[in-house]
Formats: C-alpha cells, structure tokens, sequence
C-alpha cells in the first residue's frame, strides 16, 4: 500500500504526491528519526547493548579466562613471552596485575583478582543494562499505575496516595537507597514460585525501581488531573461511558507520551543510582560485576592501574549521555510542549 | 672465688654502670633535643573501646603501651629485648613462693593517676577483680589461674567477684600478693598485658566504650570520638621511674584521626601531612613504597597468622569433612599475593607461627599431603570437592565475614570464590573493621565463616593455642568469645593444661607438647590457617627514632617529630 495520495483536483493537471496523515506515533517517530543527536545517542545505545550481550562469547572465545574467577596464578602469552597475570613488583613489595595487553587477553589489563578487565566490563555493562532498564520499568509501571488513579478518582483515593507518595518523597532518595539495600541485599526472598538468592539482581532492580515512583507517580497524576477534566473525558462521563473503559481508551493513551518521555530519562538516572550502590558495595554483589563494581574494584587500583577504574566510568558516561540526549529527542518528538524533567515537583 | 675473677667481675660491673650511666645521659640528651611538637597518627576506623581490660585490637593495646602500666610490662624497647618482662608498678619481680603458686609484688610509691590521685594496693586489687566484673576476653583462659577466678565466671557472679583468697593486699608495706591455682609459667607474661592494666579502684565495673579511664603511663587519652580524632596528651603527673618499663615520650602531644581511607593514608603520610598509618598498606602503593620511599618503609616479622575461623557449632562447617574441604581447595599462595606477595607473607597450615617456640613445620592440606608434609605447596581442589560430595553439604548458604579494608575485602572476595567453587552458596559481608573483629566473636550473628588475624599477645605458643581454641575461651553470646570457632575439645583442653602445668618445670618438654597440640588442632580445622605476615611500617620524613616492639608494636611515646 502506498503512503501517499493522489490528490485529484492538482492544478495544471499534474498530481500532487502529498504526505499521508500519519497517526501520533508515526509522527513521533519520524520526528525522532529526523533527530540527528538522538539517532547518533540511539545508535550508541544499541552498540553498547550489543557488546554487552556478547560478553560470554568475549570471555570465552577471545579472553579465554572466567571473569568471575580469581586468576592470580594465570599467565599469558604475549609475543611469545610468557607473562604473569600478576606481577611483582621491582621495589620488592606487593605485585601489580597485567598492564592493558591491547590484544584479544585482558586487553584492558588485569583487575587486583587477576581477571580480565575488559570481560568484566562487558559483564558489567549487561548487569548495569538489565539493572536500570528493570528499575525503569518498575518505575513506570507502579508510577503510573499510582498516579492514573489518584488523578483520575481524586478524593480520598488522591489523598492518601498523594500523602503516601510524599512521605516516599521525603527520604533523601539516596539514604533510602541505601538503607534498602543494607537490610535486603544480603537476603533470601521467596515470593510464592518466585525465589531470589542473595546477589541476585532483582534486587537491585526493586530496590531502585521503587525509590523513583514518587519522582514519575507525582508528574503523572498532574496529567491525569488536567486530563479528566478534558472535554473528551467529560463527553465520555456525559454518554456514561463507564470509568475503567475511559481509562483505557482515554486517558491511558495519552498518558502513555509521557511515560514513555521518562523511560530513557529515568534509565539514565537508575544507571547512575546503581552504580552509586554498586560502587558502596550494596549493589551487585561479588563475583558478579557491574560497572559500579568494576570503579570501586579499580579505586584500588587507581595508582598502579588507573584504566580498571576510569573505562567503567567513561562506559557510564557514555550511557547516561546517550540516554539523555536520546530522551530529550523522545521528549521532542512526543510532547514537545512538555516540561517535564525527571526531578520536577 | 680467685682474686683474678673477683677484678675481672669489678672491671665487668664498671664497665656495665659506665655503659648504663652514658646510655642514660645519651638518653636525656636526646630527650632534650627532640622533645616537643605533635606527632600525627591516622586509621581508617577507630580504636574500639577505651577500657583497656576490655579492648583485644592491636590498634587498642598500641596506644595503652604509652597510657596504662601494669605491676610489670614488656621492656618498652624495640627488638628482641621487647620481649622480656621488667618490673612496672611493681618494684621488681617477685621470686615465687608456695612452689610457684604464691607471688607477692611491692608496689612503687608515688606514682599517680593522669587524675592526680595516688596509686595504692587497693587499686591493684580492685583492677583484678575488674578483670572479671567486665567479663575480660582472656578472664576464662589466663586470669582463672588466680584463686577465686573460676568462682567469678560463674553466671551472676562478676558483678560481686572479689577473688577471695587469691589476691591480697597489705596497705601498710604496699605489697599485694596473689594465690594461683597452680604454678604457672606465663603469670608474668600475662599481667603484662593491657588486661592487667592498674585502674583507680572507683572505676566502673562495666565497659567505658568511649570514656578512658585514668591511667598512670606518660601519656593521657584527652578526648576520643571513635569517628573522628582521638587526642593524647602528656600526663601531667607522670614521672619516669624506669625507662624499660614506662618511658618519658618525646612528643607532647599525639593526635589520632580517624575515617581516612588507606589510599589516602599513604599519600597523607607521604606528604607530611600525618606521620604514621595503622591500616595495612594498599596493594598498589606498596611498590611505590618499596622503590621510592623504602627510607620511610620498615618492615616487621611478626609472630601472627590469618586465619579464617569456621563456626564448628553451625551448619555446614559443624561437619568436619567441609572444614577439612576448604583447607585443601584454599591456594594460600594466592591469598599471600593478594596481601603483598612473597615478601610481606609466608603460607601457613598450623596455628604456631614460624618462630613461635613449639612450631614444628606441619602441613596436611596441600597437594599430596599426608601427615608428615612440612610445606604447602598447591591447593588440591580434586580432593576438596570429594570431601564436600562426602559431606553431604554442597549446595548449602554460606556467608564470609570479612572486614572493609581494602586487603583484608580483597582476599575475602578470593575464599568466597573458593568456597563457590567447592559448590557452596557462598557471599561476602564485609562489615566495619571498627566492629568485625567483635561481631565474628559473637555466636548471635551466627557467623558461619571469617576473615581475621591474631597477633600474638606474648611470647608464647599458649597465646595462640590456649587463647584461640580452649573451651574456657568460648562464651556464647559475648562479643568477647576469642575462641571464635567455638572449638571446644576436652581432650585438647586436657593437653593444654598438661603443657601449662610442664612449661613450669620443663620448658623444653612443654614446648614439645605444644608442638603435638599445634597439630592436633590443625587436624581438627577448627579453622584454616592461611599465611604468616609481615608488617610494613611506614612513617613520615620528620619521624625520628622509630622504634618497634614485638609486643606492642610501634610504640609511640619513642617516636619524635622534632
């Protein structure tokens, strides 16, 4: 089928090719797409995405070490020299990991433990993805799922969770964090077919996901409270259309562009929380690795070999940049005339 | 005697008075050069409690060395002599009486309190009693040997302990004598400890956490906030009456500060702006240490091991056979690396550090061993894991221990990876190193496993056997249960009270029996002994005169800033 249409009475006989209406969503995108900075940050994101799910195929065809493993007896060969993972040093005192091989091995250099910098990193960017993208969209959903019903049935039901989500609001959200973490992280949790060990990441991701809910749930009841007084909504009521089908096909729609604006905003900001716990030791427990982990690893490090700390943050930077940009081109392209910014009150 | 014996002997007691004579002098001119200024210690965390018949942290007894005496002291000196114990409070050592059971100290006159007030026999009484009233860590293991001792640990009864019948005082010719169960050949080793410290008699029978009480050495803990500063001042009613034992200090005022992380120690120490570190050195400053600043680096043997303590009351290391798992898998090489490498540690099997009179070389748990391997050589993973199949207890929830700073987290991390190797659900906790070594002590936080070192006490192998793995040293519940696994063997304890009872007329018979139970305990592994290490001091371009004691460890008070 055609996107285009004949438009019949062109003058000079000639026919007019002129642009389809395209629906919100088409439009958005096409918006988004004729972003040049949020096509550029998009493309770094899938980039960074790929590499990281190629982290097993990293660890085992080309670095050949577990990353997840101690390795201080490992050697390598480079040149055909054979090198010790870990070295000591010429003063005599203590020992030193592998320096960046710039090869396939430990191309980044070895960590305290002796395992591969590089492999960890990529480990640590899949943790650090999953992590924030989980938390995101925990976020969104129990914030939108909140703040639809407060602002939709507004009264008491307003009240009380508006007062509850204050209340969450009040915390410094990083003391939360981290009183979260202290008392779950080194838990056990089964949660009827569900069981979660200690270190698992689902952790991490209900611990974050839940600090942020009142941060969306508070902007998100705003536009649910300008959008039930809507002429389309009152319409709605007027016809009897009953609530739950207004919700739906009414107010859910249009709340979505704004969820949907969040979603990469909010990431960024999981990102950097869970780096922030991971780096304090209350994230990503060891052996796995995230790229907080990988910082507080290389904090060690950092005069002997400063790269096992500075290419997980520049990996963070990168990220959280390209999320940034990539959300305010979301934002661009599906509400242009929204002020929203993850923060706002 | 000949006459020629007799004039060599006079010419030898001249020499030795004219030797003592212009050491003194030499001394009092050094004192009156380098007196002054502040000397400036850092530590990640502090001290602990300030009750010193309470605190067992080297971090603790380092600073009493120079703030509390005891009837007698370790000679505060650096090297071998450091060892020896010389009269303190007391005038001189007492000859025993009784067959060794019956020991009377004259007290010196004269000496006070930092608070002013004089100290008498009824402050050496009520110190002892305290020992018990405070439920010291060592009351069950060392000071029981004074009669009466057993009676105030029973339940309910420190509160009221008055040690009748073994200890006694005489106001009028300050003499305070005490009754021991039974000859004992450590009794001097262990009043010189900080246990044994001498504290006003009105001193609270309970711990006094950030409160110090008086004491009588050069030095007075003048403020102490555990997260911040800590500051020492002259004692103002300090007079020196014996160098060896309590001697005047140089600088006039220690300041310690506290929550500065050893990375940032280092460079601080390096820059001038503190002149001592506690912490261990970070991993990657040591070869920075060891190549541009080795005139600041002093490196101590130490008569200490690290250990990882298995909780033998409580699953899965109740099970011997998992116990045993993990002493095979642990590539003790490994953990030396991860402290330092070659030169700051040596591998370990047995309790008995190298040096330690009674240390035979023993080591079962390596790659190929059996009973008479001396030298660890390569973990034997094959062997741990059918031990773990054994057991039953692959699979079960494991948590390690470990303290927060850099290297001790690092080797944790390690042994975690071990035990996840032999299949355990293994994770690390690692928690304040203010309060580690305390919380691993206490059977309420069901500790399964740790991470911690011992450093030795006294010259002896009791300090380690007696101390760590006797059934009077576990007390369940207590934040102050040094027996940390909760070994608790009759037959063991049987031997260790033979030992004792030998060392008093047979040193060398004892040392062999300690030698037997050194290895009897390694083959029950109530824990894995890792490595031997070593001590690297390090200390700022203005320090002078550093001197390092094997008991107390850098004394302080000799140290000068000017």
């Amino acid at each position: 089928m055609s996107d285009t249409t004949i438009l019949a009475a062109a003058p000079s006989g000639a026919a007019v090719v002129a642009p389809a209406a395209r629906g919100p969503w088409a439009n958005a995108w096409h918006k988004l797409r004729r972003d040049r900075a949020a096509m550029v940050a998009a493309t770094v994101l899938v980039l960074i995405a790929l590499a990281c799910i190629a982290a097993p195929i990293y660890a085992t065809q080309v670095s050949g070490f577990d990353p997840f493993a101690s390795n201080l007896d490992a050697m390598l060969n480079i040149d055909g020299a054979d090198v010790a993972v870990m070295q000591p040093d010429e003063g005599g005192l203590g020992l030193n990991p592998v320096a960046p091989t710039w090869r396939a091995q430990y191309f980044l250099g070895g960590d305290g433990q002796g395992r591969d910098v590089a492999a960890r990193l990529l480990y640590g960017g899949r943790s650090s993805l999953i992590i924030a993208s989980g938390a995101t969209v925990l976020t969104l959903g129990l914030a939108g799922l909140l703040g639809i019903v407060a602002g939709f049935f507004g009264g008491a039901v307003d009240t009380l969770l508006s007062r509850f989500l204050d209340i969450l609001w009040a915390f410094p959200i990083y003391l939360l964090a981290i009183s979260l973490s202290i008392v779950l992280i080194n838990q056990s949790i089964d949660i009827g077919p569900f069981s979660f060990d200690s270190g698992s990441l689902m952790f991490p991701i209900l611990i974050i996901g839940i600090i942020y809910v009142p941060y969306v749930a508070r902007p998100i009841r705003g536009v649910v409270l300008g959008l039930a007084r809507g002429d389309f909504v009152l319409a709605s009521r007027a016809l009897g259309v009953p609530p739950s089908r207004i919700l739906v096909r009414d107010i859910l729609p249009n709340v979505m562009t704004t969820l949907i604006v969040f979603a990469p905003l909010m990431m960024a900001l999981n990102m950097l929380t869970e780096s922030a716990l991971s780096f304090l030791s209350i994230g990503v427990q060891p052996p796995n690795a995230s790229w907080g982990t990988i910082i507080e690893d290389g904090q060690n490090l950092i005069y002997t070999r400063p790269l096992v700390a500075i290419a997980p943050g520049l990996c963070i930077v990168f990220t959280v940049l390209a999320l940034n940009v990539l959300g305010d081109g979301v934002r661009d392209a599906l509400d242009p005339r929204a002020k929203l910014r993850v923060g706002d009150k | 005697m000949t006459y020629k014996t007799l004039l060599a002997a006079s010419a030898c007691a001249t020499l030795l008075a004219a030797g003592a004579a212009h050491a003194a002098d030499n001394r009092a001119a050094l004192l009156k050069a380098h007196s002054g200024g502040t000397l400036k210690l850092t530590a990640a965390a502090g001290g602990g409690t300030m009750d010193p018949q309470i605190n067992y942290e080297t971090k603790g007894w380092e600073l009493f060395a120079s703030v509390y005496d005891g009837l007698v002291s370790f000679q505060k000196t650096g090297g071998s002599n450091s060892d020896i114990v010389v009269p303190d409070i007391a005038e001189a050592l007492p000859k025993p009486e009784d067959g060794g059971k019956t020991y009377t100290f004259k007290i010196r006159q004269g000496i006070k309190f930092s608070n002013g007030q004089e100290l008498t026999t009824k402050d050496v009484v009520a110190s002892f009693q305290r020992i018990f009233k405070v439920n010291n860590p060592n009351a069950g293991a060392w000071y029981n040997s004074i009669v009466g001792g057993d009676a105030c640990l029973k339940e309910g009864a420190a509160a009221t302990c008055t040690l009748e019948g073994g200890i006694s005082a005489d106001e009028a010719a300050h003499t305070v004598t005490f009754h021991l169960t039974a000859p004992s050949a450590e009794f001097f080793y262990q009043l010189a400890t900080p246990f044994a410290s001498i504290l006003p008699a009105d001193t609270a029978g309970k711990d006094l956490g950030t409160t110090p009480p008086p004491g009588t050495g050069a030095y007075m803990i003048a403020s102490y906030d555990p997260n911040t500063m800590m500051k020492l001042a002259r004692n103002p009613h300090f007079k020196e009456w014996d160098a060896a034992a309590q001697p005047q200090g140089y600088v006039d005022e220690i300041d310690y500060a506290f929550g500065m992380q050893d990375e940032a120690e280092v460079t601080a120490v390096l820059n001038g702006q503190q002149d001592w570190m506690f912490d261990e050195k970070p991993l990657d400053r040591l070869g920075e240490l060891g190549s541009k600043h080795k005139d600041l680096v002093h490196i101590q043997n130490l008569l200490a091991y690290y250990y990882m303590p298995f909780n033998v009351r409580m699953a899965p290391f109740d099970n011997a056979k998992a116990r045993l798992a993990v002493a095979y898998a642990v590539d003790r090489k490994a953990v030396v690396n991860l402290f330092g490498g070659q030169n700051l540690g040596s591998t370990l099997c047995q309790q008995l550090p190298v040096g330690m009179d009674g240390h035979e070389p023993y080591c079962p748990f390596t790659k190929g061993g059996s009973a008479t391997t001396t030298k660890w050589t390569a973990p034997d993973m094959e062997k741990a894991k059918q031990l773990v199949k054994e057991s039953g207890t692959a699979g079960a929830k494991v948590t390690l221990i470990s303290s927060d700073k850099q290297v001790e987290k690092s080797m944790a991390e390690y042994l975690v990876g071990v035990l996840r190797q032999l299949g355990y659900d293994a994770q690390l906790k690692a928690i304040s190193s203010n309060a580690q070594f305390n919380y691993i002590q206490n059977t309420n936080n069901k500790v399964q496993v740790s991470l911690t070192d011992w450093f030795q006490d006294y010259p002896a192998p009791s300090d380690f056997l007696n101390v760590l793995f006797s059934c009077g040293a576990f007390h369940e519940g207590s934040d102050n249960s040094i027996n940390i696994s909760g070994y608790c063997n009759k037959d063991v304890d049987g031997l260790i009270s033979q030992a004792l009872a030998t060392a008093v007329t047979d040193p060398k018979a004892a040392v062999a029996m300690w030698a037997k139970i050194d290895k009897r305990i390694t083959d029950d592994v109530p824990d894995v002994s890792l490595f031997q290490p070593k001590l690297v001091d390090l200390v700022s371009k203005r320090v002078g005169n550093y001197t390092f004691s094997d008991q107390y460890h850098t004394l302080y008070s000799q140290l000068w800033v000017k």
